[in-house]
């Protein structure tokens, strides 16, 4: 399943089945991504919605949220809260770097049918077995590891916090992820399992669906050692997502489905 | 103020001909608007490739208690990003309050901090000025250094600074 053209194709044919679960967008949009001066609080607002970036669907849920301060330790959100559409979160930026904050999800989805009837089920692993009828036909289940990530730098940028954890989707920024300029190249790496992502396709959406006919989306394919550029059209917030599905999942007969989406504020000039 | 007071008792004492001088005027415009705060102003020097750079002084509000005013530097962006983010302020000989509208004037010489360091080469002066409520504006003007005769410079703001020389003398 390594073959970029094989990648493609499953990628193409599961756009086309357009999941409901992928018809939405997650992210996680900080109030400010570069500052300066001490004592500074981010507040983070997080949802899943269809235009970026307004609440208008799903709090993003937030229990697996985590926050990597520039010396690799835990940050602990504070005055968290879910609303109807959305979740939101303060960090505070206790010294200078960059943070990285991280919305990790599992799940495992299965369909089948009984008697003709189509089913839908969805929990743990260890519960696979036990949930799915022996008579089940047409049974296919799916692995899906997610990550929703964000960047915040206070002072000067670090890159402590841009290693890879070598599990799933991930991005590993080349150009530094809060040094973002409109009119310049950023390069980025796709990594899955640690591994360059060859050939899977990456869309990138500017913010401010709303007010605009066209989703104004621009794309790019990671190449042989996962790496791809973007030019940013004009300054603002950026939704850069992707995914892969394979036959890697460690469940047996189990599709895996690994996506990865990060918010990227580009400055003006 | 200091660094006038600075680049004259140099000259006085190394004489005029050893020391190129630096002129900088700066014209920051009067507002009419309702919440009305004196612009954060960075200037440097550049290569004209954008290259090596050299600080010539950060105005910021100092004088905010528990250093502050520090929080808006970042919207001096340009300097944020090509040196600001990288400084500790307060900075010795760099930053002082800011500026009330009005013409500003500020000197430097070749034989001092931070000219001294400066290769002979075509630069830019830098000033990027950002306020508070307010917008942005950032101005360059294009100079040989050393000068080997006098030499006028000049930008013309339209929002957030008025107009701004450089006037060189070997």
């Amino acid at each position: 399943m390594t073959n970029p053209l094989k990648l493609a194709l499953i990628a193409a044919t599961a756009s086309l089945l357009a999941l409901p679960a992928q018809a939405h967008r997650g992210w996680l949009l900080p109030s400010a991504t570069v500052l300066s001066g001490s004592d500074l609080w981010v507040t983070v607002d997080a949802a899943v919605s269809n235009d970026l970036f307004y609440f208008e669907h799903n709090p993003l849920q937030l229990d697996n949220l985590a926050i990597e301060g520039p010396d690799g330790k835990a940050i602990t959100p504070e005055n968290v809260a879910k609303s109807h559409f959305r979740s939101s979160f303060d960090f505070k930026l206790a010294q200078p770097g960059t943070y990285k904050l991280t919305v990790a999800n599992q799940g495992l989805f299965a369909s089948y049918k009984v008697d003709g009837q189509n089913k839908r089920w969805r929990g743990k692993p260890e519960e696979l077995a036990s949930a799915i009828p022996a008579n089940a036909t047409d049974v296919k289940v799916t692995e899906s590891r997610g990550r929703i990530e964000s960047f915040v730098t206070s002072g000067k940028p670090s890159d402590a916090t841009l290693k890879p954890t070598g599990v799933g989707l991930e991005m590993i920024p080349v150009t530094h992820p809060n040094n973002l300029v409109a009119g310049e190249k950023a390069t980025f790496r796709l990594m899955l399992d640690g591994q360059p992502a060859k050939g899977v396709a990456v869309e990138i959406v500017p913010g401010g669906i709303r007010y605009r006919d066209a989703l104004n989306d621009t794309k790019a394919t990671a190449d042989d050692t996962g790496t791809f550029s973007v030019t940013w059209p004009a300054p603002g917030f950026y939704w850069m997502s992707a995914s892969v599905r394979d036959d890697k999942s460690k469940i047996k007969n189990a599709q895996r489905r690994s996506s990865y989406a990060v918010t990227l504020e580009v400055l003006p000039q | 103020m200091r660094l006038l007071i600075s680049a004259a008792l140099t000259t006085l004492a190394a004489g005029s001909s050893l020391a190129s001088e630096a002129t900088i005027s700066i014209d920051i415009p009067q507002l009419s608007v309702v919440e009305y705060h004196k612009p954060y102003v960075a200037m440097w020097v550049e290569k004209a490739d954008g290259g090596k750079i050299a600080n010539l002084a950060v105005w910021y509000d100092v004088k905010h208690k528990d250093n502050e005013g520090t929080k808006w530097l970042k919207d001096l962006r340009q300097w944020w990003r090509r040196t600001g983010r990288e400084l500790t302020m307060p900075a010795d000989g760099l930053s002082s309050p800011t500026r009330a509208p009005g013409t500003h004037q500020i000197k430097f010489d070749s034989a001092s901090k931070p000219l001294d360091g400066l290769t002979p080469g075509s630069y830019q002066l830098v000033i990027e000025a950002a306020r508070e409520v307010g917008g942005r504006e950032l101005l360059k003007i294009p100079f040989e250094w050393p000068p080997k005769a006098a030499a006028n410079g000049e930008a013309k703001g339209e929002r957030e600074l008025g107009s701004v020389s450089l006037k060189l003398t070997p």
